[in-house]
């Protein structure tokens, strides 16, 4: 916890959004589906950080930007535990899990050649049809994919 | 008008599929009717298939409506780099319903998002092909007087089969027993037989194609074990005379029995069948085109007694 502690107080956020618990491995995942590279706002990313729920932890830490849901809710695919908090005037001013929405819009390629999605200049559509554990479906053709065969845009 | 398009048979209620049943029945009873007078379709054939384009075709025909578009993708647009949305655009601006086939999958479905009027999916690809599926139920309601309670035995690629596929979901509802008879690499995927799961419907695999299946069943659903599906040659040609059907083996078959298959048959069920009275798969074909005059009215809010 001291830790933790330590790490806020390097940067910690007048106002703005703290994206907590990424899985190590992903967290350079959800920097490029945020786009973070195109925010001009002070960013403060750390990874390989100790996390009694899951092992080793990613943190982003974004001033003065709040996402939207649709925009956060992106990220669920691949850091279904992670945890927003929104500062304002140094203090958290809501904190709340992100949830994956039953309708993922744009957000995963298809991985069936042979369907219309990748073959037009079309928005991807998949259905949410089962959770735990996770399974999305192509509303093009039908063609469904687990957590691991899942390929972010 | 009402704009309802066909995609895939799961976009129709076990009542619809009745409903269209009893169409399908009037229409066979009078198959010439002038509903479609002044109305113009269009068959967009991205991929050839006569088989499914002249059943259409003369389906329409027979209810007055005319007919444009194109019998394969060389002839149209696509060709030359259209895209499908465009296709669909033009051509929607144009007809009153758009009937179309296309290599690949979801294409019906993404047409009918950007269409102003109402497709039927004539075959996207491996995905569906809902009015074989139509004329399938529409040949076992006609020939056991019931969809209810049957004994559906299905042989041959289960796995690739988009027929047997679309078969059993639709049958789903309406209390079947499967038995699904293939060489192991073409079995029944995974993902039907947790959908049989979770509908509590029973069924029972089996590699052998044995006279002990067929004389338990009340539709035998013949299907091709296609040579180009197997990645094992020798696998192949261990099996591929494993599944033909021959007249013997249905001597002691219920006389309710029904031998189906979507055809085009390759050598899978031997000529010496066709004049047993059980082979049903060439009116099952002509069926086709009753099906197809119920899902043209159903699709464009026709209502024909």
């Amino acid at each position: 916890m001291t830790n933790t502690k330590k790490e806020l107080a390097v940067a910690a956020l007048e106002n703005g959004t703290v994206i907590d618990r990424i899985p190590s491995e992903q967290l350079f995942k959800v920097v490029s589906m945020l786009k973070l590279d195109t925010i001009a706002n002070s960013i403060t990313i750390g990874n390989n950080l100790g996390s009694k729920k899951i092992g080793k932890k990613g943190i982003i830490k974004v001033a003065d930007y709040f996402f939207k849901d649709e925009e956060i809710n992106k990220i669920a695919l691949i850091a279904p535990d992670a945890t927003i908090n929104v500062i304002r005037d140094y203090k958290v001013v809501e904190k709340y899990s992100i949830t994956l929405h039953e309708t993922l819009r744009g957000i995963v390629r298809c991985n069936n050649p042979k369907c219309i999605s990748n073959n037009e200049p079309m928005e991807t559509v998949f259905h949410v049809t089962r959770r735990e554990p996770l399974e999305v479906t192509c509303r093009y053709c039908n063609r469904s994919m687990n957590a691991q065969e899942i390929e972010i845009l | 008008m009402r704009k309802e398009s066909l995609v895939s048979i799961n976009d129709f209620s076990k009542e619809e599929i009745i409903e269209l049943l009893e169409k399908a029945k009037s229409f066979e009873e009078n198959p010439n009717r002038r509903v479609l007078e002044g109305k113009v379709i269009a068959t967009l054939f991205f991929e050839p298939s006569t088989r499914t384009r002249l059943s259409f075709e003369t389906a329409v025909n027979r209810l007055g409506g005319r007919i444009i578009g194109f019998s394969d993708a060389a002839t149209s647009s696509s060709s030359k780099g259209e895209s499908l949305k465009d296709t669909i655009m033009m051509v929607s601006n144009y007809v009153d319903l758009i009937i179309m086939r296309h290599y690949l999958e979801g294409a019906a479905r993404y047409a009918s998002e950007v269409s102003s009027v109402p497709i039927i999916n004539a075959g996207d690809g491996a995905n569906q092909h809902p009015s074989q599926t139509m004329l399938d139920l529409y040949s076992i309601y006609k020939t056991q007087g019931t969809l209810e309670n049957l004994n559906i035995t299905m042989v041959g690629d289960l796995k690739y089969g988009r027929t047997v596929h679309s078969l059993l979901q639709a049958m789903s509802h309406f209390h079947p027993t499967f038995h699904f008879v293939a060489p192991d690499e073409l079995k029944m995927p995974q993902e039907y037989k947790i959908f049989c799961d979770e509908h509590n419907i029973p069924y029972y695999e089996h590699r052998d194609f044995s006279e002990e299946v067929i004389n338990q069943a009340d539709i035998l659903y013949m299907t091709r074990v296609q040579r180009e599906r197997f990645t094992d040659l020798m696998e192949y040609e261990r099996v591929k005379n494993v599944y033909i059907l021959h007249n013997s083996m249905l001597a002691g078959s219920k006389p309710n029995l029904r031998v189906l298959h979507p055809l085009p048959r390759v050598n899978e069920i031997a000529y010496d069948v066709d004049d047993n009275p059980k082979a049903y798969y060439f009116q099952q074909a002509k069926n086709g085109l009753y099906a197809r005059q119920a899902i043209i009215c159903k699709v464009l809010g026709i209502d024909v007694d």
